[in-house]
């Protein structure tokens, strides 16, 4: 493990994905990505008297599938790495609270995903552990209850606006293995340009993304053309055109081959979920669902996973602060 | 047969004109705005106040009825008129009774057929 350039770790020993796993709520159900997900749920409450306790449902059942799947026992299991948007992570301590696997809550909002991979390939990758668990969560209906409006009060929802995804996904990160290996990781800096619009995080996260994006090729010496897939989630389209465009003027033209696990969740026209997909668990799944499948197959070889947050709470935006982003990358390679 | 005759078909389309119209002007409010439903909510409740304070909502209401007193700007203006009334009847101290009472009606139905919704409906998520 050797920490290269300013912000990047590459691994001597890289760690491998083992097994992915991913459970999905209704609305992602009826969308482009739903055969790649381990389960589609089509009740939201998952027969569960709260969405907190049916977000919880889906982390708790997200990684027992995942345990199944992998074929190690949980003992096996050396340390979990999990968050979610609910206030003090709750779906994640609440879901995982009979695991008894060693725990560590993470908060990077929709970064959570990737940055929980990047921690736990810093264990992996030192010998610290053999085997540990990544996992995150989001759910629509406790998400806007928490970060908008309560459902029950039925405002419109603004054209800027994401979706944020209802559903898990988890990962098993693995000292031994065949790849896909975790080969670099470059955690991003905290980037606030200023924007104050909660129904606008595509635009206030596009900046961080851009930042460690650059950062990456740097540290890395790599290029745009190296990677068959470079993945933001979640930006949505807005978000998306943005990065896109802002790379461009750096010089790094990434338009060939860069997609957004926001847009891709979800069908614009049929579905209507304005710009797009978010949530720690947009990523979380459509990478365990569709990317680590993309990746054991072969259709892709190299990806650079970029997972984006906006470091706000409910009360910071009632306050009139403006959303700081972050962004954290994961180098996946076969 | 008698009730169907004795409706006044122009006071319903006023009534519908202009509550649309009232609406319309929310809707462009959530639309090119960046303010919350909430802070329109206030806004309407509060130009009502003082559109019905200055007594021109009343010439609203006298054109459209119904189309006008049951949108927020109603809610308002009837806060207006109550503490103006309270305040003939009963000095200061009715300026802070008035309002309430004009509109004790529906600040009560509110409450208990929003209690009564909370018990026979459930939350569902959203279509869009």
């Amino acid at each position: 493990m050797e920490h290269i350039g300013m912000q990047t770790i590459k691994f001597e020993n890289p760690p491998t994905i083992l097994e992915t796993a991913s459970i999905v709520g209704p609305k992602e159900a009826q969308g482009p990505m739903a055969k790649y997900f381990d389960q589609c749920i089509e009740d939201e409450f998952w027969g569960e008297k709260s969405w907190e306790k049916a977000e919880s449902k889906f982390v708790k059942e997200t990684v027992s599938t995942l345990i199944n799947k992998s074929g190690i026992s949980v003992q096996d299991i050396d340390y979990c790495f999990a968050g979610d948007l609910l206030n003090q992570c709750i779906s994640s301590s609440f879901g995982l609270r009979e695991l008894n696997i060693p725990f560590f809550g993470v908060f990077g909002a929709c970064s959570t995903f990737v940055e929980s991979m990047c921690l736990g390939s810093i264990f992996v990758g030192s010998g610290a552990a053999k085997n540990v668990m990544c996992a995150t969560s989001s759910h629509f209906c406790s998400a806007e209850k928490q970060f908008r409006f309560p459902l029950e009060l039925g405002n419109q929802r603004p054209p800027t606006s994401q979706w944020t995804v209802t559903g898990s996904g988890a990962a098993i990160l693995s000292a031994s293995g065949e790849g896909p290996y975790i080969t670099h990781i470059t955690p991003g800096k905290i980037v606030d340009m200023g924007i104050k619009d909660a129904n606008n995080m595509g635009a206030a996260m596009a900046p961080a993304a851009l930042d460690t994006l650059i950062t990456h090729f740097k540290d890395t010496g790599r290029k745009p053309s190296y990677y068959d897939a470079i993945i933001t989630g979640d930006l949505g389209h807005i978000g998306k055109e943005i990065l896109t465009e802002l790379a461009e003027t750096k010089g790094y033209n990434i338009k060939s081959n860069y997609n957004d696990c926001g847009v891709l969740m979800f069908d614009k026209e049929s579905q209507d979920t304005h710009s797009g997909g978010s949530g720690c668990g947009c990523i979380g799944t459509i990478f365990s669902g569709y990317f680590f499948k993309q990746l054991k197959d072969n259709k892709l070889n190299r990806i650079l996973l970029i997972a984006t947050g906006a470091l706000m709470n409910s009360t910071s935006t009632q306050q009139g602060e403006s959303i700081p982003g972050i962004a954290h990358a994961i180098s996946i390679e076969i | 047969m008698d009730f169907i005759q004795s409706i006044d078909w122009m006071q319903l389309l006023r009534c519908f004109v202009v509550g649309g119209l009232i609406c319309i002007i929310g809707q462009v409010l959530i639309d090119k705005t960046k303010l919350t439903p909430a802070r329109i909510l206030v806004i309407f409740v509060t130009a009502g106040a003082i559109l019905g304070g200055l007594g021109i909502y009343k010439y609203v209401i006298d054109f459209a009825g119904a189309g006008a007193t049951v949108p927020l700007l109603g809610f308002g203006a009837n806060l207006a008129k109550g503490a103006i009334e309270g305040v003939k009847e009963q000095g200061l101290l009715g300026a802070f009774i008035g309002g309430v009472r004009a509109s004790s009606g529906g600040i009560a139905a509110a409450v208990f057929f929003g209690y009564i919704a909370s018990l026979i409906a459930k939350p569902k998520i959203k279509k869009q």
